[in-house]
């Protein structure tokens, strides 16, 4: 990668509301997003973004993104989503056939930061291995320990994770604060760590496609 | 719960107690749920009674409200926390009285997933409607579900996941079935998070079943069915 030594004036900030391709993306990606928007300086994109609390209650994912959808079709010269299915259990994809749009590819976010390819050849071994990426990492506490109830009931502990044996930290930056956190949730569910970093992975390069 | 101090579960008659075992499980109270089972056993209910009516009807209004969005998994959880506690007072009791038996059922969640919360209270819920219930646990190959309905010559086959990912394998288990010639001996009822009715008729399974009330229904209603066919045979 080239790198370019900028000066505060030369750089890019995302302006939601711009661009001509609507990026809809889970909440939880929003972060690297404009992050890969900002630091490439694409300028087609828009983006919208769902609560990445629902990576709990997939099944309110498809209802909404379908209405974001013909919302803002004949608005944009195209949508691109970013989600994987996301246990949806394909009802996204059967969305988007209908609609005509196209996503970002993969099952979940894990695979499409890992490579699509890589996390496929890892899947028999990490079986019970539990993912974090960079915003599930500085976000345990509020979507893991509180959103499944551990912070009251800490006696599900062992139902909840008893069959998982470590947590692998897929990590999309290099930010040694959250290593710390992930560590720390490892160590709260009883788990194991390992430490893998990704960068964006296929969330760059599928973007940049489109940019 | 009154403020003034703990109830006296001994001081309520039958149907106040039972009305409070049903209250005791939705609050998820282990420990007041195990106490209300002995004193049942001690006014002389039947221990299928006991499993019924206190345990099994507790557990299905837990299971509506789940359904409605009023309770959420760590509830439904510490439900299933309190009634697996009165099952192992009651199973050893079951098995000595004889209580009646519904059927077999074999149930693991398939190769790759290792999620058995949804498997497990299907289990339980399975054992509480009077099926034996032959747990394979996680992550099971296609051997493994074949080895076991082998040994075990179940009536219904169950198979578990909640990701993505591995629930295609269920069509994997399926066809090996249906290879063997063996697919049709068998009522094979699939659940789990992303499944949905659709995706049990593509896979070639019998039912899909949303949740663990729903699973006994349906594995009741094919019993009956099958009980029917050979009856008419």
């Amino acid at each position: 990668m080239t790198l370019v030594n900028l000066k505060p004036s030369d750089e890019f900030e995302f302006k939601p509301g711009k661009g001509e391709v609507l990026l809809l993306a889970c909440g939880a990606l929003a972060r690297e997003i404009v992050d890969l928007i900002e630091r490439n300086r694409w300028q087609a994109f828009d983006l919208q973004c769902l609560p990445a609390k629902w990576h709990n209650t997939p099944d309110r994912i498809v209802p909404a993104l379908r209405e974001k959808i013909r919302e803002a079709k004949g608005r944009y010269k195209s949508i691109f989503v970013l989600y994987g299915d996301c246990g949806t259990g394909g009802m996204l994809d059967q969305l988007l056939v209908e609609e005509g749009i196209e996503r970002i590819a993969g099952p979940h976010c894990y695979a499409f930061f890992s490579g699509n390819a890589e996390f496929a050849r890892h899947a028999d071994d990490d079986v019970t291995s539990f993912y974090l990426t960079d915003y599930l990492a500085k976000h345990f506490d509020k979507l893991i320990w509180v959103g499944l109830g551990l912070d009251r009931h800490p006696e599900l502990l062992p139902m909840y994770f008893g069959n998982y044996r470590k947590i692998v930290y897929l990590a999309q930056t290099r930010d040694e604060e959250l290593a710390k956190k992930a560590m720390a949730a490892a160590k709260r569910l009883g788990l194991g760590y390992e430490y893998r970093f990704t960068g964006y992975g296929e969330l760059e390069t599928d973007l940049g496609r489109r940019a | 719960m009154s403020d003034e101090g703990e109830l006296d579960l001994n001081s309520l008659n039958d149907e106040e107690l039972v009305q409070q075992v049903h209250d005791d499980l939705y609050d998820g109270l282990k420990e007041e749920v195990e106490a209300a089972v002995h004193i049942l056993l001690g006014r002389g209910w039947a221990p299928y009674r006991v499993l019924t009516e206190a345990l099994v009807e507790g557990m299905r209004i837990v299971g509506v409200d789940f359904r409605d969005g009023i309770l959420f998994v760590p509830e439904v959880l510490l439900a299933a926390n309190s009634m697996k506690a009165g099952m192992f007072i009651l199973r050893p009791l079951l098995i000595a009285t004889g209580a009646p038996r519904q059927g077999k059922m074999v149930i693991g969640t398939v190769k790759g997933d290792i999620h058995d919360i949804g498997k497990n209270l299907v289990g339980m819920m399975m054992e509480g409607a009077g099926f034996e219930v032959i747990d394979l646990g996680i992550n099971n190959p296609v051997e493994k579900y074949l080895a076991a309905i082998e040994e075990h010559k179940p009536d219904i086959l169950g198979m578990s996941a909640l990701l993505t990912t591995t629930m295609p394998y269920m069509k994997v288990v399926i066809d090996t079935m249906k290879e063997k010639g063996m697919r049709d001996d068998y009522i094979v009822l699939v659940g789990g998070a992303p499944l949905n009715e659709e995706f049990a008729k593509a896979v070639g399974a019998d039912a899909y079943c949303r949740d663990a009330a729903v699973a006994v229904e349906t594995a009741k209603s094919y019993m009956a069915r099958k009980h029917n066919q050979m009856a008419a045979g």
